[in-house]
């Protein structure tokens, strides 16, 4: 009994310390935690369209699957551009000189506004 | 209306302006259920909207998913993993998990946990980044230490200004910039800000970061940052890419700017704003004239408590006070309830708005930023009345 009201005073002062902290019952308890090995999927979705693909196929899947680009919006050719360009110059996407103009005009010819 | 079917739905078409809504529901990530699969790699993964109807505590398993790179540690060891503290520090710190879960002070709250692009697809015009509609969003009880007592075992020095934080992931292709975000010391000593172990009373699922991140409540989930094992104490702003370019919002009222314009000032962004939904009641639902309706949902205050919610079920023209459920803190989501009884055939608007403990209120315009962030307009929920 001692033993549970000193805990209980404790606690009070917990609480008065950490406002949000839970103070019904002791401190929070904490789950056993056990190392872990998963798998992620993997994405077998390529660009569809055959050879004006082919860049974005060779380039694009590197960092990310296809589906982040198959789910935007249409974009003006301006953003397309935009996009391929942030991708080399800030994630140092290395996308070769050649590619750059074929990827842009492929995204702006599948998914664009103008 | 959401009805409980009994099967399980393999694809969602999102009404997004300008269409490309269609999405399909994976089931295959560890530690995770049926998602709304935005990206397989790296994963995003939205929460589909029918679990927020479900109660205010999203589960482990339907929380959602994104990170930033796709080298993402498929393994953690228990044993081995650490945490470094480091820097503008008097003692540097090593800490095992056993370390932190040892430490005194433990902490528990609810709070939610939403992406600042959440509900990006809604944005008119569209603007490129992952395309969420609103599910990029969740509410857990987490249970961690005090990011405070681990700064102040290690001694933050004088002159230290910011304290930034790094997980495991890492980019696919040297020299991208590694993902880090900071917070200000005084908001990192704050005692809210935690090093959470637990999400909902169990390990975090390793896509939402096993086995610890940070908890940032209030603040958008940029800065919570998963698989945290790196803590670094700066006498100097950080003025990494993932603080100082990306992650920036118009310094102007609710991050609103014009498409084109120019010259904005740009701010990283930081607190959230209040929000609120209708969950029991899809778009496009038949309702029947004069047949009484009870129309629920959720609603959080940002960076506040939820002080009222106020439903109108006439396109804004009338509002009333919606009854709000049990508070389960003031970082978390909260129940409202209101009726509703249909007086006029065709097709009707329901809208809810939320004003947080601050006096915050939704907008009823939506906001628009190039980056897609921060939307708060007030929701409506289109219904054919017959």
């Amino acid at each position: 009994m001692t033993i549970r009201t000193v805990a209980g005073v404790l606690l009070g002062a917990c609480a008065l310390a950490w406002p949000l902290a839970h103070a019904s019952a002791g401190a929070p308890p904490a789950p056993a935690l056990r190392s872990v090995s998963v798998q992620l999927p993997v994405s077998k979705r390529m660009f569809p369209g055959g050879a004006e693909a082919a860049p974005a196929n060779a380039n694009c899947l590197t960092c990310h699957s296809a589906g982040m680009v198959l789910n935007q919006p249409s974009l003006s050719k301006a953003t397309w551009e935009a996009e391929v360009k942030k991708m080399i110059a800030v994630y140092k996407a290395p996308i070769a000189e050649k590619d750059i103009a074929p990827i842009a005009a492929y995204l702006a010819a599948t998914k664009g506004t103008d | 209306m959401a009805a409980g079917s009994a099967f399980a739905a393999k694809s969602v078409d999102f009404p997004f302006p300008g269409g490309v809504g269609e999405r399909e529901i994976a089931t295959g990530f560890p530690g995770k259920g049926a998602m709304v699969l935005q990206r397989t790699r790296p994963p995003l993964l939205e929460t589909p909207f029918e679990v927020f109807d479900q109660g205010v505590f999203t589960p482990n398993d339907r929380f959602f998913v994104r990170w930033h790179y796709a080298v993402i540690p498929t393994s953690i060891d228990v044993e081995s993993f650490r945490l470094n503290v480091h820097g503008a520090v008097d003692k540097p710190l090593t800490l095992s998990l056993a370390d932190i879960l040892a430490m005194p002070g433990r902490i528990e709250y609810a709070a939610v946990n939403q992406c600042s692009g959440n509900s990006r697809g809604f944005f008119q015009p569209r603007v490129p980044g992952g395309q969420w509609a609103n599910g990029a969003m969740g509410n857990a009880k987490w249970t961690g230490v005090p990011l405070k007592a681990v700064l102040d075992r290690a001694g933050v020095k004088a002159g230290a200004v910011q304290v930034r934080f790094n997980g495991l992931d890492t980019p696919v292709v040297a020299g991208s910039p590694d993902f880090m975000k900071s917070l200000s010391v005084d908001h990192a000593r704050d005692g809210e800000v935690m090093i959470a172990f637990a999400m909902n009373g169990k390990p975090l699922p390793l896509l939402n970061g096993f086995p610890v991140r940070l908890v940032v409540p209030g603040w958008y989930s940029t800065y919570w940052v998963k698989m945290l094992n790196d803590i670094e104490i700066l006498d100097h702003p950080d003025e990494n890419f993932w603080i100082k370019t990306a992650y920036t919002i118009p310094d102007t009222p609710h991050a609103d700017m014009k498409p084109g314009q120019t010259g904005v000032p740009m701010v990283p962004i930081n607190r959230m704003v209040p929000r609120s939904f209708v969950t029991n009641i899809r778009e496009g639902a038949k309702l029947r004239l004069g047949n009484p309706v009870t129309v629920r949902g959720i609603a959080f205050g940002g960076d506040s408590g939820v002080a009222k919610v106020e439903f109108s079920g006439d396109g804004g023209q009338k509002w009333e006070t919606a009854q709000l459920g049990k508070d389960e803190g003031k970082y978390s989501f909260r129940r409202w309830e209101a009726h509703l009884v249909p007086r006029t055939t065709g097709v009707q608007a329901l809208m809810v708005r939320c004003t947080n403990t601050a006096g915050v209120v939704q907008p009823d315009t939506p906001n628009w930023n190039p980056a897609g962030f921060m939307r708060n307009v007030i929701e409506t929920t289109h219904v054919s009345v017959l």
